[in-house]
């Protein structure tokens, strides 16, 4: 399993699809029409894809998480929804009773509160650097874009790994702050909540401040002068005039940190020091160190709907949005 | 000019504005002077690249002043950002509000006033009746034709009830019948609203239209300020007679003068009386004379005080057929006549014919 899970693909290239339906309208407009079956031919390829590696996994997925753990890992093809049930109860040993268990619960809802400040935090930092680069003079923009993604051409494992380097007891920061006197002994940042935090606002930056980029762009700043000659001060114009008017960048890029940062494992596992399982963590160690399969099935198909569930309210609003702009 | 009556709403004095600095400074106004009267529907004219859109971002706080001074009822303006100056502005693109209704749109300068939600509810009723577009208050911008955009704009930024509205050739964008009745209707609202309008065009037909007075710019500078009839008529040097309307611009020897006016020699050896603007050329010196094409008119050949010359082609442009002749010298002028009802064109390409002046035809200009 990829850091960003196989599962996470889906909701992604919905988002894509979704923004780029306006521009697939205008490229068919200009493009040569196209015979039925040609058209066919050419989406061939793009649904076989898609059947083969995203329907049959979850399908696969969704289909164990309904049958019983095997003793070394795999199956036993018996039906059951225990696996679900053993998400909220816990079944006792000696009087086979389930009694409620809230540990599961809190690892979906701490990993929840982990991605949304993970989201919140690379929107604070991603929105000034895309409003930055898309203010640039044009024949600079490449360039910032450029050095912004720049990490992505380092594995994540290995990017991660230089992160807890950095934040180590004797790591480069503590070290730094020690030598000039500011703390006595290292802090603490390592293997820590802030740590987890930390790692995922670096990992997934880029793909706030892309979309937000690409909105901005677009922008026409001639409306902020607007707002300004009309007696709105810098704040107003950024709350009322700017952030309405490329609202679908920001929701994108919320979207595509949330979403792998809910399930993300690599961070958690390295900067977290294993120590506060969240759901990427769980799912991967029902795989290999548990082996129960159901049961890591059941986890993420209960992720995968609260990914959709997250997916379909962001659509609703933004449809609700073009809905009243056009009402 | 009347005195005492006439407020003064703008002074801009020694204005000079400086895009850039060393290598890549670029001077876009050199040192502009002047004083639009309250209440008045004043016209920054001139070519594209003239400095106009400067001069107006720079009154609306958008640009900083290089050097001089902009005062508004007397106040000056050089501290106050433009979300604190009592002027609004008219976008060239209208930058209105995508994601916000037209009633919105034409709300938001009173919110940000601080007005009520009942009285800002009543005034933007009253904006959108003003500029007829109340059946579309619950409307996007995008769902409006260019038109009615322009009139968002228009009401947005009057709904403030700003001392000075600024329109950046807000016309620009609409096709041709649009544009002539926004003109009238514009200069309407103007009336209507009582608030000094500044507006700026390179369109000169639109200028004279609608105009209490009309600044003409060229090259970040002042060419000449005055009414419709003043610049038309009394044009004060060549650029200004070349670029409001149509106009002949002979080159003469200033023979002499006679009074107010001088005695110039056409290339043809043949003496014109003319009108004098301030700065023209000593007599015995070369200078060019404006001749309006429509104050010209022929005679038969030879009559007396009329100029001899040839018909080389005529182009019948629906209102009047218009000749482009020679004189003897082979120098060309353009005469222009009002063509009458089921009337065959009188004269035709290769007649040689006597050219009339009206009175006060000719003047002479300065370079
Ligand atoms: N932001 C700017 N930076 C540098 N030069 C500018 C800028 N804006 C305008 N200019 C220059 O100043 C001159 C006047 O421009 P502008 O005021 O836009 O003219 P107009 O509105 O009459 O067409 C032009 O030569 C233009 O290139
Ligand atoms: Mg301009």
């Amino acid at each position: 399993m990829d850091d960003n899970g196989g599962a996470f693909i889906v909701p992604v290239d919905v988002r894509i699809d979704r923004r780029g339906g306006k521009m697939s309208e205008q490229t068919s407009l200009r493009a040569p029409r196209l015979w039925n079956w040609h058209r066919i031919a050419l989406f061939l390829p793009a649904m076989g894809l898609i059947g083969f590696f995203l329907i049959i996994p979850i399908g696969v997925i969704a289909i164990y998480s309904f049958l019983v753990p095997g003793v070394y890992g795999g199956v036993v093809w018996e039906f059951t929804t225990n696996a679900y049930r053993q998400f909220l109860f816990e079944q006792d040993l000696f009087t086979d009773e389930w009694a409620f268990n809230g540990a599961y619960l809190n690892i979906y809802g701490r990993s929840i509160g982990q991605a949304a400040v993970a989201t919140i935090a690379c929107l604070l930092v991603g929105f000034p650097t895309a409003y930055f680069i898309a203010t640039r003079p044009p024949e600079n923009r490449t360039i910032w874009l450029f050095l912004v993604t720049i990490p992505y051409w380092v594995n994540l494992l290995i990017r991660t790994l230089a992160v807890l380097f950095l934040l180590r007891d004797q790591g480069p920061i503590n070290s730094f702050l020690m030598d000039w006197g500011v703390i006595e002994k290292p802090i603490r940042l390592a293997y820590t909540n802030f740590a987890i935090g930390f790692g995922l606002v670096y990992s997934y930056l880029p793909f706030m401040v892309l979309p937000i980029y690409a909105s901005l762009e677009r922008f026409d700043f001639s409306l902020m002068e607007a707002g300004y000659d009309l007696y709105a001060g810098r704040w107003t114009i950024l709350r009322k005039v700017v952030l309405p008017v490329v609202a679908p960048g920001v929701v994108a890029g919320s979207l595509l940190v949330f979403i792998p940062s809910l399930g993300s494992f690599i961070a958690p596992d390295i900067l977290g020091g294993g120590r506060n399982l969240m759901i990427g963590n769980l799912i991967a160690l029902q795989f290999q160190g548990s082996r129960n399969w159901p049961f890591g099935s059941a986890a993420a198909m209960i992720l995968l709907t609260l990914v959709l569930l997250a997916l379909f309210f962001f659509a609703r609003r933004q449809q609700g949005g073009l809905a009243s702009s056009h009402g | 000019m009347s005195e005492g009556e006439n407020e003064i709403a703008v002074h801009i004095g020694d204005v000079v504005k400086v895009y850039g600095s060393g290598d890549s400074a670029h001077t876009a106004l050199h040192g502009i002077n002047l004083d639009i009267r309250h209440n008045e529907f004043f016209t920054l004219l001139g070519p594209s690249g003239c400095g106009k859109t400067t001069l107006l971002r720079m009154i609306a706080g958008f640009e900083s002043v290089t050097e001089g001074e902009i005062s508004l009822y007397g106040q000056n303006l050089a501290t106050s950002p433009p979300n604190r100056r009592p002027v609004n502005t008219v976008f060239q693109q209208y930058a209105l509000f995508p994601h916000m209704t037209v009633a919105k749109n034409v709300a938001f300068g009173l919110k940000m006033k601080g007005h009520g939600e009942a009285e800002t509810r009543a005034r933007v009723d009253e904006m959108l009746r003003l500029v007829q577009l109340d059946r579309f208050a619950e409307r996007r911008p995008s769902q409006l034709s260019g038109g009615q955009q322009q009139r968002v704009a228009l009401a947005r930024a009057l709904a403030p009830s700003p001392k000075l509205l600024l329109l950046d050739e807000p016309l620009s964008a609409l096709d041709l019948k649009l544009r002539q009745a926004m003109r009238l209707e514009l200069k309407q609202i103007q009336r209507d609203a009582g608030i000094t309008f500044i507006f700026v065009t390179h369109d000169q037909e639109e200028a004279l239209t609608m105009s209490d007075r009309i600044a003409v710019m060229s090259e970040g500078a002042l060419q000449q300020v005055g009414d419709s009839r003043d610049i038309y008529e009394a044009p004060v040097n060549r650029f200004v007679a070349d670029f409001i309307g149509e106009t002949n611009l002979p080159e003469v020897v200033i023979e002499r003068y006679e009074g107010d006016h001088a005695v110039c020699r056409l290339g043809d050896g043949s003496e014109l009386h003319c009108s004098v603007s301030e700065g023209a050329a000593a007599a015995g010196e070369r200078g060019h004379l404006s001749i309006r094409p429509e104050r010209l008119s022929f005679t038969a050949a030879g009559e007396e005080g009329s100029i001899r010359c040839v018909i080389d082609r005529t182009i019948y442009v629906g209102t009047d057929t218009q000749y482009a002749v020679h004189l003897g010298d082979g120098s060309e002028l353009v005469v222009r006549v009002q063509n009458e009802a089921g009337e065959e064109l009188p004269w035709s390409a290769g007649d040689e014919v006597g050219l009339r002046l009206a009175t006060g035809a000719a003047r002479l200009l300065s370079d």
